[in-house]
């Protein structure tokens, strides 16, 4: 960090920086060829599965598409990331 | 050994039909046998970014449809040696060729002993696109350091890798050293971390392209282009050579940006 760096503004990110974010997002979305709309039925359904079995926390509920490093190649692929918290478990009739 | 290689990109006015250009000559000053050819059937231009514009007689669509020899519509560039131009048909449209059409093009091109075979592609997804992979042995995808023509590229090598052409180079084309100084512009990591793919070369924005194609003289012949520079290292890069990617650094000019500089550390 230089001299001239104190007289900066700290606030707002370079534009660069902004369209690199920008960039990922967008085509984790295009690479996988999902959808907000076809995300959110899937999210639906996910939901409606698992609360057949426990009760889960709505508010709390996260399903995205990110990505992660794929362990063959060196390049990165796509996952579901679903994170659920659990409330508590029904109790399943035999 | 000849190759065929073609220049995409996806997104229009990145710079493919440029490229293209400046590789073919840069080939053909390296002493190769060079055929470019236009694949943008309708939209042609690499015949006026060469300067060829007015020794047209037949084009790809003619030799295609047999009206005439591929010797008879390429057109032997005489500033350099061993380079030639098959230009695309104005008054047609993508339709007029097919894939396999294509591919028999592109090896009739390698029997006429030609090293190197450079495709320039049409914008988009579509026929053309199509067209133009066919028969390629090799792909370079050309982008600029924008979201729009990044998005596009990321489509592209999907593309080009669902059609077995594997591992595609890339060349980031129109970088503006003082925008990516600032942090105002994403610099060549950030492109090639985003779309996982090797570097070709980095082609810096500079006017003596304006220039020279203005002229119809591609730049890659002027030693004075920082542009023609980068273009004559994606040369030696195609050639198998090892070059490391041209610094951008900037010296400052003036006594201000000079004292600016000193503060910067």
């Amino acid at each position: 960090m230089g001299f001239m760096d104190f007289f900066k503004k700290t606030s707002a990110p370079a534009s660069g920086s902004v369209a690199k974010d920008r960039l990922k997002l967008v085509l984790v979305h295009d690479r996988v060829n999902c959808s907000a709309q076809v995300l959110e039925m899937l999210k639906t359904d996910i939901i409606k599965v698992i609360s057949n079995y426990m009760e889960i926390d709505l508010d709390e509920l996260d399903i995205q598409i990110t990505q992660t490093q794929s362990e063959e190649n060196n390049g990165t692929v796509p996952v579901l990331y679903a994170n659920i918290p659990i409330k508590s478990m029904r109790k399943i009739q035999d | 050994m000849s190759e065929v290689i073609v220049i995409t990109s996806g997104k229009g006015g990145v710079g493919k039909t440029t490229t293209s250009a400046n590789l073919g000559c840069g080939l053909a000053i390296t002493g190769k046998k060079v055929a470019l050819v236009d694949a943008d059937i309708g939209l042609r231009n690499l015949d006026v970014v060469m300067g060829l514009e007015n020794r047209i007689v037949y084009d790809l669509v003619d030799v295609v449809e047999g009206n005439c020899r591929l010797k008879q519509a390429l057109i032997k560039d005489k500033r350099y040696e061993g380079l030639f131009l098959l230009p695309a048909a104005q008054t047609r449209d993508k339709d007029a060729v097919s894939p396999e059409q294509m591919k028999k093009l592109c090896e009739n091109l390698k029997e006429e002993g030609f090293d190197y075979v450079i495709i320039d592609c049409p914008a988009g997804i579509e026929q053309g696109f199509k067209n133009a992979i066919a028969g390629a042995d090799r792909a370079v995808v050309v982008t600029t350091p924008e979201v729009s023509a990044v998005r596009d590229a990321d489509r592209i090598i999907g593309l080009l890798e669902a059609n077995e052409l594997r591992d595609p180079m890339l060349i980031l084309n129109r970088l503006r050293i003082d925008l990516v100084q600032r942090g105002e512009m994403m610099n060549i990591e950030d492109v090639t971390e985003i779309l996982a793919v090797d570097i070709l070369g980095v082609v810096p924005d500079d006017e003596s392209i304006v220039i020279a194609t203005n002229k119809g003289e591609p730049a890659v012949s002027n030693q004075e282009s920082r542009a023609g520079t980068a273009y004559r290292n994606i040369v030696q890069r195609i050639l198998g050579e090892e070059v490391p990617i041209m610094s951008f650094e900037e010296a400052p000019k003036g006594f201000f940006a000079r004292l600016k500089t000193l503060f910067q550390g």
